[in-house]
């Protein structure tokens, strides 16, 4: 019965290959035979896992941008196609997601969400030369040393540093206590670039306390050796889940410093069963706040909440401008669907420096270096009353 | 021809069989990709079947086998890929021929993955069974924790090394940053191929396959099946165990350098090195077949290339993997499952078995 099964197992491997085989030859003969050319638009992004949530709303937002772009006549007079494939926040898998895609046949890369997936995708669309922007992917290696690779969102460093030099500019505090995740790239990366630049600025940190993904629900030790330091502003440069906990833990423990955070506080108001008036006078630097009063925030807000009934998160704005952003690109290029992704690539990239957008995540306008950087002023926002207040 | 091959040994029959099986796969695949008949997706995941293929029939080495039950084999390809890409990225300069490095690298992430299957070996193999099993899930965890807050620069000054952040390694302005804790190994060259990953499948093969038919071979299966008996008889056990565990964690290191060279950012998550990846291997093994090599082999294709041939269910992906894996299991091994299939697929029977011969487990 053994051979049974070994042949069985074979038959089915055989089939496996054949059928994978033959799904390309089907795809291909499929995007010749529609008769409207149209952009395809990829996007990778965890839709599964942990970190399924920022998938999921890049995947949203970008949606709502490809149907608003749609209806207004397309790019260039040419609608989108538009499809995302989910990569579980891992490197192999954004690798596979991205060959469905290219078998797919697209034309232009949004993503990916997470960083290390990023990084491994980044070089293979060097390699392949087909254009890619990533809403969310922070870590420095994701977009640099590739000239094909464009961000909508700040790299961890420029968070970090910007962190500092906005703290040091509006003097509110020379005694800086940290607590990070050590485990997470984001909360080291920005914790990294923050030290550095601190010192720069003449700022002293009195207490660097880390913890990691295994054990973030109690921190009374790292608060106390916040307080032990004499610290009068705790930065953290973590994701809300944490800074909640941390906030409520302060407050029972009788500690009031003042609170400076980075994006990944975003959300911190809609944690539930957090007591929202201790999140008083937390201070972040974010690019983009749900409850910012423009007519471009709230537009985008009324479409997100009606069509996937939720408040969108700031990746969803990232997503949303990295969509707007391919469309500005691709006008000043003048691209159309028939050029091959390597031609188009070539082509966004010499028009990627010179649009200027005015997206969600940069009122007043993002425009990109050739290293793929972005360039915005982050907002300084304040939490007062329950709400984000602009510091500046 | 036909009574020449049966003449032959059954086992030498068998490892024929699957070498040849490889190599058709082989054959068959590169003709395919000349033809340009291969999807992206697929020329893709040759790489990642190698390393699934090699890790799984290297545990099996030790659950089939050896009859013990590793939980931390993901650990060993962790420390494989650490090891390697750490090497191939000091030495991206040094040396530029990418075969000679990889080479390179493919000794030294076995040796390291090998030496750590020893050292950690020699306290856990005083244990058996579920307390050996987890003991290994603790190790496996414990080496994927270690890397993750390990911090490597070098600058003009030699290398420097911290546990703390990238801040503390105090390097000169020209320094780089090789191992970033969490952030891991970045811009590790893509030596890998597919021909590289099934000639070390057919070496991996060669190693177990002549193991199992050895005397120490014999020696490690005799411990499996019983372990007083062996003892009485005079077999070393630490020395038998040991080598077994060893062979088949510098295999996984193995596996883990292809893993490495595949990708350019390499980071350990829970999802690629933790304790998921190691139950991952386990399942290819289980459903195979415990001490079936062949059926590793393919387990492994199988349900490496599944969860990407279902994406075309999107959402529903991860769920139908799941009730697939279920079903795969039960028409493998549910007592009745096998029943049937006796009574109503005994005709396939292509790779046949001499009638004299007793039914038992093949390598």
């Amino acid at each position: 019965m053994n051979k049974v099964k070994r042949f069985l197992g074979m038959a089915l491997a055989a089939l496996m290959v054949v059928s994978s085989a033959a799904g390309c030859s089907s795809d291909t003969a499929s995007s010749e035979s529609t008769g409207e050319p149209t952009f395809k638009i990829g996007s990778i992004g965890p839709a599964t896992g942990n970190n399924a949530a920022y998938g999921l709303a890049v995947q949203n937002g970008a949606q709502i941008a490809v149907d608003e772009i749609n209806a207004a006549g397309g790019i260039n007079g040419y609608q989108i196609e538009f499809s995302f494939e989910d990569d579980e926040s891992d490197a192999e898998k954004a690798v596979n997601a991205y060959n469905v895609l290219k078998d797919w046949g697209m034309q232009m890369l949004l993503g990916t969400v997470t960083s290390a997936p990023c990084t491994a995708v980044a070089s293979e669309t060097d390699n392949d030369r087909m254009f890619q922007i990533t809403p969310s992917g922070t870590a420095v290696e994701s977009v640099q040393g590739h000239d094909n690779v464009f961000r909508v969102c700040f790299s961890d460093p420029a968070q970090g540093a910007k962190s500092a030099e906005y703290i040091a500019t509006k003097g509110l505090a020379t005694k800086i206590a940290v607590i990070y995740d050590s485990s997470d790239v984001y909360s080291s990366g920005i914790y990294s670039a923050f030290a550095a630049e601190a010192e720069n600025q003449g700022l002293e940190i009195v207490a660097a306390e880390a913890f990691t993904a295994d054990n973030k629900t109690d921190f009374s030790v790292q608060l106390q050796k916040a307080k032990d330091s004499g610290a009068e502003l705790v930065f953290l440069p973590i994701y809300y889940q944490e800074a909640s906990a941390i906030l409520q833990q302060a407050d029972n423990m009788g500690y009031k410093p003042m609170y400076f955070g980075c994006d990944g506080l975003d959300g911190l108001l809609g944690v539930s069963g957090f007591d929202t008036s201790l999140a008083e006078g937390v201070m972040l630097l974010t690019p983009f706040s749900a409850d910012a009063q423009d007519d471009k925030t709230q537009a985008f807000n009324a479409a997100y909440e009606e069509a996937y009934g939720e408040t969108p998160i700031q990746f969803a704005a990232d997503a949303y401008d990295g969509i707007y952003a391919i469309k500005l690109a691709a006008e000043q290029a003048g691209i159309t669907p028939d050029m091959d992704y390597t031609e188009i690539c070539e082509k966004m990239i010499e028009a990627m420096p010179q649009i200027e957008l005015d997206g969600l995540t940069g009122i007043g306008g993002i425009t990109w270096g050739e290293d793929g950087e972005p360039n915005k002023d982050p907002k300084g926002v304040i939490i007062e009353n329950g709400a984000y207040v602009s510091m500046d | 021809m036909w009574k020449k091959w049966m003449a032959l040994k059954k086992t030498t029959r068998s490892s024929a069989v699957t070498y040849a099986i490889v190599i058709a796969a082989y054959l068959v695949i590169q003709l395919l990709s000349s033809l340009g008949l291969l999807s992206s997706l697929f020329t893709g995941l040759l790489v990642p079947l190698c390393t699934y293929v090699i890790l799984a029939v290297s545990l099996n080495l030790v659950v089939g086998f050896l009859g013990e039950l590793s939980l931390g084999h993901a650990g060993f390809m962790c420390v494989g890929a650490f090891a390697s890409a750490f090497f191939s990225r000091c030495m991206e300069d040094a040396i530029p021929v990418s075969g000679l490095r990889f080479l390179i690298a493919l000794l030294i992430g076995a040796a390291v993955a090998g030496l750590f299957g020893i050292l950690i070996g020699i306290p856990v193999l005083r244990l058996k069974g579920d307390y050996l099993a987890i003991v290994t899930l603790a190790f496996g965890e414990i080496i994927k924790n270690v890397i993750n807050v390990l911090f490597i620069g070098r600058d003009s000054n030699g290398f420097h090394f911290s546990t703390k952040d990238a801040v503390s390694l105090n390097m000169e302005p020209d320094g780089e940053v090789l191992i970033n804790g969490p952030q891991g190994i970045t811009g590790t060259p893509k030596d890998a191929t597919f021909t590289i990953g099934v000639i070390l499948i057919l070496i991996s093969l060669f190693l177990i396959i002549n193991l199992i038919n050895s005397r120490s071979g014999r020696a490690i299966m005799a411990i499996r099946d019983n372990r007083i008996a062996a003892e009485s008889i005079g077999i070393n056990i630490t020395k038998y165990k040991l080598m077994a565990f060893a062979i088949s964690a510098a295999l996984a290191g193995v596996a883990g350098v292809l893993y490495a060279h595949n990708l350019s950012t390499l980071t350990a998550t829970p999802k690629n090195f933790g304790y998921n990846m190691s139950i991952m291997i386990l399942v290819f093994v289980v459903l195979g077949g415990i001490g079936s090599i062949r059926g590793s082999i393919i387990a492994a294709v199988v349900l490496t290339l599944l969860p990407e041939m279902l994406r075309g269910l999107s959402d529903y992906r991860m769920l139908i993997y799941a009730i697939v894996l279920i079903l795969m299991m039960l028409f493998n091994w549910a007592p009745k499952a096998i029943e049937w299939r006796e009574r109503h697929l005994s005709k396939f029977r292509f790779f046949g078995r001499r009638k004299d011969e007793p039914a038992g487990k093949g390598a």
